[in-house]
């Protein structure tokens, strides 16, 4: 039961934290696994990805174009940029607040990723849309994006493992003062 | 033996560490940073761990440590190697006497780097034994093996991996501590005639290096990581040889195909010859998949020719494979479906998406670069002026709309760069920009031979205390060590100053005005003359309260926006605004803005 991953969003959004839970998760099914992601001078506000595979026989890190069992996208664009890799029949979760490049700004353009949506929406066969922007409100923090978008994507059934596991993954790589906020952020649609 | 999920980069330090590692010494550079970080996080402190100044320092330690018998290693990205060629090149004549791996990571496309250099060349023309690793688990059991080889042949080795195999995760099987070999250095044993290099020495080194390295072809003919993988299909007389990430690649191709034979090449220098030649008996024709450079691609066309074979070699010499840029699992099972002549695959038909927005890599919302570069544009406007920049976060400055970086070449070129313009233009104001770590790294001689050679610039050193851009590593301006150890810091205005600079001036760049004046004085004098643009890394330091745009103020004239280009700064409904969650209240923009509508909390 492979499983092909790909996060994707901007530098800042958690997703490296989010390829490591979930590969944490697969570790401790005793699952193999390979990943790979941005790093570096592209990181801050730049396109963020983290490809993740899950299983066996697979020889590399990233895996080629229609391969995707699952996008679990941070931002609109981003997702879009990211689509070739989704296979077909293949699940994408996509966060519905985009973020303006710094680009954007000076050619005053008005991106609002409205397009974008419209675009995922007409193309793809299943997607879930998640309103992280709200979801993160009601939990009274900007900064748990991350765990919604790894909440959703457990909720989907596409990843092989529960959200106890999750959450137990989490309790591991992050901060003591965190760990409340962020399982009640893994936990809010369970 | 146990398993855990590894960066190549971290796998890498843990085989080091499990092979009895005792020093390990480098300068950062994408992609090989996390080598030596990884080895000072599991230090217990019976590892000598060091950023060295250079490259070229970073493998002069380790040579001394391994002429001790010591197990050392050196870490460094592929242009780290020009910097460290000097020792590199000497050092493969004398060798060592412990174990002694320099790694320097490589970066095809490039992601992060100036060239796509190939150091499978440099370890031919170095003469030292290279070895390539595929995947994470690969690097964690080859660095070992590096080791072994290095000590059994006296000889310094190369070890060479590629930004996907450094970056790449994967969970591996590693060694328990039980299972580590300790080493114990014998120490410095005097023999001049051993250690002190001179032509006659020289010589005998050579001979000894040729008839070495031809044992070592055969030997890596037999080396299992050097491998023939025989075809699924015996009736195909087609062949494809790889190495890297890219044997991956090809493997990926051929998960659910019939697959041709396949040679996988671990240590392109010395070339295992005599298992190329067993390759390529019964074979029409052999695709090469390479990144970088065609080495193997070359190694097997002077195989064909030296043992008279027919088989037609193709690759990157016969434009079947592009030249430049890194592999992908996509692009290489283009080249195979080609090569194996499959039905060509449907076009992706994913229709024609909307613009997507540009997000190309700008310095960050607070970093007092931004205000460096803006205060020296301000001062300079309208006079002819040409600003060398150098290699660092601030190589960013780049960008639109600052666009304060007129050239860029390597580590500390800047400063020698504005000397040459500044003699042939000699009515224009020339200024180098250097980041303090590479101030350290190799401005300095520059500094000095712009000095007493008379040159006309302002040399700007922008100062954020640390080395920013590989992902803040401490340098002699930090006054911290690897080791843990809080030490005296080598002060930048001390050594400008000791070299013979009459004026040098520290200035915190985000004090706007007092910069732009700064600037505009210490231009105008004659010599070479510096500005220290001193404030810390924006990502380093705890953020100020974030400041806000007073909508009934602002006037809409977007100065902020097309002077700074600052992350922070956005238009949402077509008013300009600042975004909390990036903006570190440095100030910048309050300073510019022509109606005072930007404000700290007083604007609350």
């Amino acid at each position: 039961m492979n499983k092909n991953i790909l996060l994707c969003g901007v530098g800042g959004q958690g997703i490296v934290l989010t390829s490591k839970l979930t590969a944490s998760c697969a570790m401790k099914k005793g699952m193999q696994i390979m990943s790979a992601e941005t790093i570096g001078m592209a990181q801050k506000g730049g396109s963020v990805f983290s490809f993740l595979r899950i299983g066996k026989n697979i020889y590399c890190p990233m895996f080629g174009k229609k391969q995707a069992d699952i996008i679990i996208a941070f931002e609109p664009a981003e997702a879009v940029r990211m689509l070739p890799y989704l296979r077909e029949g293949g699940t994408i979760i996509v966060n519905t607040r985009p973020i303006m490049p710094v680009t954007a700004a000076l050619k005053a353009s008005s991106y609002n990723g409205t397009e974008m949506l419209d675009y995922l929406k007409k193309y793809t066969d299943n997607i879930i849309t998640v309103d992280g922007d709200k979801v993160c409100r009601e939990l009274g923090s900007p900064k748990v994006l991350n765990m919604i978008m790894l909440s959703e994507a457990i909720k989907s059934g596409i990843l092989p493992f529960t959200i106890d596991d999750a959450v137990e993954a989490m309790k591991h790589n992050v901060k003591q003062q965190f760990i409340e906020l962020n399982e009640k952020a893994l936990r809010h649609n369970f | 033996m146990h398993k855990e999920f590894l960066m190549g980069n971290a796998a890498i330090s843990r085989g080091a560490v499990a092979a009895g590692l005792n020093v390990i010494s480098g300068y950062p550079g994408t992609p090989s940073t996390e080598v030596l970080e990884t080895t000072a996080k599991i230090n217990n402190g019976s590892i000598y761990v060091e950023w060295s100044v250079n490259e070229k320092a970073a493998l002069e330690l380790g040579a001394g440590a391994a002429y001790c018998g010591a197990r050392s290693m050196v870490t460094m990205k592929q242009v780290g190697l020009n910097v460290a060629s000097d020792p590199l090149m000497s050092l493969a004549y004398i060798g060592v006497k412990g174990g002694m791996v320099i790694m320097v990571a490589d970066d095809p496309g490039p992601i992060s780097s100036q060239t796509e250099q190939d150091t499978r060349h440099f370890a031919a023309f170095s003469k030292l034994p290279c070895f390539d690793p595929s995947s994470v688990q690969e690097a964690y059991d080859m660095i070992q093996e590096a080791f072994e080889y290095s000590e059994e042949y006296h000889t310094p080795v190369l070890f060479r991996p590629t930004t996907r195999v450094c970056h790449g995760y994967a969970s591996i099987d590693v060694k328990d501590e039980s299972e580590y070999i300790k080493n114990i250095p014998e120490g410095f044993v005097k023999d001049s005639s051993k250690w002190v290099i001179f032509p006659r020495l020289s010589y005998n080194a050579h001979l000894n290096i040729e008839k070495r390295n031809s044992e070592l072809s055969d030997i890596f003919s037999e080396y299992k990581r050097n491998m023939i993988i025989p075809p699924s299909d015996t009736s195909c007389h087609k062949g494809i040889a790889s190495h890297g990430i890219s044997f991956t690649y090809v493997q990926e191709a051929f998960t659910d195909k019939d697959a041709p034979k396949i040679l996988k090449i671990s240590t392109p220098f010395p070339f295992p010859e005599k298992l190329a030649v067993e390759f390529l008996n019964g074979l029409d024709e052999v695709l090469c998949i390479e990144e970088l450079d065609p080495v193997i691609e070359r190694e097997l066309t002077y195989v064909c020719g030296k043992y008279h074979l027919s088989t037609k070699i193709i690759g990157k010499l016969t434009g079947n494979v592009k030249n430049a840029g890194e592999n992908t699992c996509d692009s290489v099972a283009d080249n195979i479906a080609e090569f194996m002549e499959w039905d060509k695959k449907i076009n992706s038909d994913i229709p024609t998406t909307p613009e997507l927005p540009v997000r190309p890599p700008v310095l960050c919302a607070g970093c007092p670069h931004r205000a460096s570069f803006y205060a020296v544009k301000q001062a300079m406007k309208g006079k002819k002026s040409v600003f060398c920049g150098d290699i660092g976060c601030y190589t960013l400055g780049n960008a639109m709309p600052l666009d304060m970086v007129d050239t860029c070449l390597c580590m500390g070129a800047g400063v020698n760069i504005t000397q040459g313009i500044g003699k042939i233009e000699p009515d224009t104001s020339c200024f180098a920009f250097v980041g303090d770590s590479t101030f350290f790294a190799s401005a300095i001689t520059g500094v000095v031979n712009a000095v007493y050679n008379q040159a006309d610039m302002t040399l700007i050193v922008l100062d954020n205390s640390t080395t920013a851009m590989t992902g803040h590593q401490p340098h002699p301006g930090t006054g911290r060590t690897m080791m843990g150890q809080i030490v005296d810091k080598v002060n930048i205005e001390a050594v400008l100053r000791g070299i013979g600079l009459k004026t040098v001036e520290t200035v915190n760049p985000l004090e706007l005005d007092k910069a732009i004046d700064t600037v505009k004085r210490i231009s105008a004098e004659k010599g070479v003359k510096s500005i220290i643009f001193k404030s810390p890394c924006a990502v380093l330091i705890k953020s100020q309260k974030p400041f806000v745009i007073d909508s009934n103020k602002c006037i809409n004239c977007k100065k902020c926006i097309n002077s700074l280009g600052c992350p922070g700064i956005i238009i949402s409904d077509s008013n300009v605004r600042i975004d909390e969650s990036l903006c570190t209240g440095c100030g910048l923009c309050s300073q510019v803005c022509p109606v005072n509508a930007i404000g700290g909390e007083q604007n609350e």
